[in-house]
């Protein structure tokens, strides 16, 4: 009984059948997360630093642009870019359509946190930074963005984990990637040996950071339990 | 612009395969539900149970949540469906979802509870020792209901942030909106379906997300 599920799922000679296979999965799946992770999280600071800088109508705007994409669930706007657009004749490469609803997604994500983090400075810094002679833009770039970055490290690093996680869902517009590698493996050695193999390869990879993540976030927790 | 309403607003097509996917609307609610039930019920056991220190089980609840909290929902959902079979057990697209996403829910709020638990002053325990309960009547009357309050605000986001991922169980054929849109949109070779379950999934979380940020709103410090 053991053996058998050790002969299905963990068997040497499938994994060494499909390895190059998998290997250039989680190639593909790290070219991914390294695109679209940078683009996210410019994208989400300029929201974030729109919401801080802009007027009325523009904060309003962003806000609306921020809910938005947070409701959005990111599959159905990866579906909906890269099997809706087509029919406006804007066809998309698979990869370029993950990362651009990755991008929007988070978009959405980064902006909340960025907006917040800003938001929880004090006016009074700004006012000081503007006594001083600065800009209002770079005020807010050298004096309440550093400041604001101390306070949203935990909250990035979750998101930025979560941005690399949702990479698989490229898997569903069949982009090769760790984990649509070890679908089409699977269909090759006729056992779950490469699903289990490709969720090895996840944890092992990502375990470092989700273990970081939990630990800045118990911290801010234990500030904010403790400060009430 | 017709063109675009053509393609993204066919009301034809909306008629025909609207009541198809709007019902799929009901299957996505309840696997939501199933989700959230499944996934903060577990947590919050998982949670208990730590703080309990029982031996053994504390381990491998440890384990539990260090996986569930690592690994991508779509890789779980993928290998509950194809891969558990293997092992004799076969879940249908519906429960493979749920108990995906309900696994990675529960990490999370293990996770959580966990931090809120330990985020309280000890004052709070002698203080309840001191009014004569014990650590039975201590726990479950005085920290564990503070811990939740304290907890609630980044345990919405989280469920949130799962339930969305509902949309995942198309990859396992669950026939909810977003799997129900894409098939219409292959059959009527227009995208309008996916406009519609668009509109719905706003329907149903945009309310969620804005309640979210009235929420944290509400929070001392801001995140």
């Amino acid at each position: 009984m053991l053996q058998d599920l050790i002969d299905n799922f963990a068997d040497w000679d499938s994994l060494v059948k499909v390895w190059p296979l998998l290997a250039q999965g989680l190639w593909l799946t790290a070219k991914l997360a390294l695109v679209a992770l940078p683009l996210g999280m410019l994208a989400g600071l300029l929201v974030g630093l729109g919401c801080a800088l802009g007027g009325r109508a523009v904060r309003i705007g962003l806000l609306c642009w921020i809910d938005l994409f947070r409701a959005f669930p990111v599959l159905v706007l990866l579906v909906l870019i890269y099997y809706g657009l087509p029919f406006l004749g804007l066809t998309l490469p698979a990869f370029a359509a993950v990362v651009l609803a990755l991008v929007l997604n988070n978009s959405g994500y980064y902006g909340e946190i960025f907006r917040a983090g800003l938001a929880s400075i004090p006016h009074g810094q700004r006012e000081a930074a503007a006594a001083l002679g600065l800009s209002p833009l770079r005020a807010m770039l050298l004096v309440v963005l550093p400041q604001a970055l101390r306070a949203v490290i935990a909250p990035l690093a979750s998101n930025s984990l979560e941005l690399v996680k949702a990479t698989s869902i490229a898997a569903m517009v069949a982009l090769p990637e760790l984990l649509r590698s070890a679908r089409v493996a699977q269909e090759q050695t006729y056992n779950p040996t490469p699903l289990m193999a490709a969720a090895v390869l996840y944890f092992l990879l990502l375990w470092p950071f989700a273990h970081a993540v939990a630990r800045l976030e118990r911290r801010m927790l234990a500030t904010s339990g403790a400060g009430r | 612009m017709d063109r675009l309403a053509e393609y993204y607003l066919n009301l034809e097509i909306l008629g025909t395969y609207g009541p198809a996917i709007a019902a799929g609307l009901w299957v996505t609610l309840a696997a939501a539900i199933a989700t959230v039930a499944l996934g903060i019920g577990l947590g919050l056991m998982m949670a208990v149970a730590l703080a309990a220190r029982v031996p053994v089980l504390r381990q491998a609840i440890v384990v539990w949540i260090e996986v569930f909290r690592t690994l991508p929902q779509l890789a779980v959902i993928i290998v509950l469906y194809f891969g558990l079979p293997y092992a004799g057990i076969t879940l249908s697209p519906f429960w493979a979802t749920v108990g995906a996403l309900g696994a990675v829910l529960s990490a999370f709020a293990a996770e959580i509870f966990r931090s809120a638990i330990q985020a309280l002053p000890r004052g709070q325990w002698d203080a309840a020792y001191a009014m004569g309960f014990r650590f039975r009547g201590a726990f479950f009357l005085v920290i564990l209901p503070e811990a939740v309050r304290l907890a609630i605000p980044l345990l919405t986001n989280r469920a949130i942030a799962i339930t969305k991922g509902t949309a995942l169980g198309t990859a396992v054929s669950l026939s909810e909106v977003l799997g129900r849109a894409q098939s219409a949109m292959a059959i009527a070779a227009n995208p309008s379906p996916l406009t519609l379950a668009a509109a719905l999934y706003l329907v149903l979380f945009l309310p969620l997300v804005i309640a979210s940020r009235w929420l944290e709103s509400r929070r001392v410090v801001p995140r």
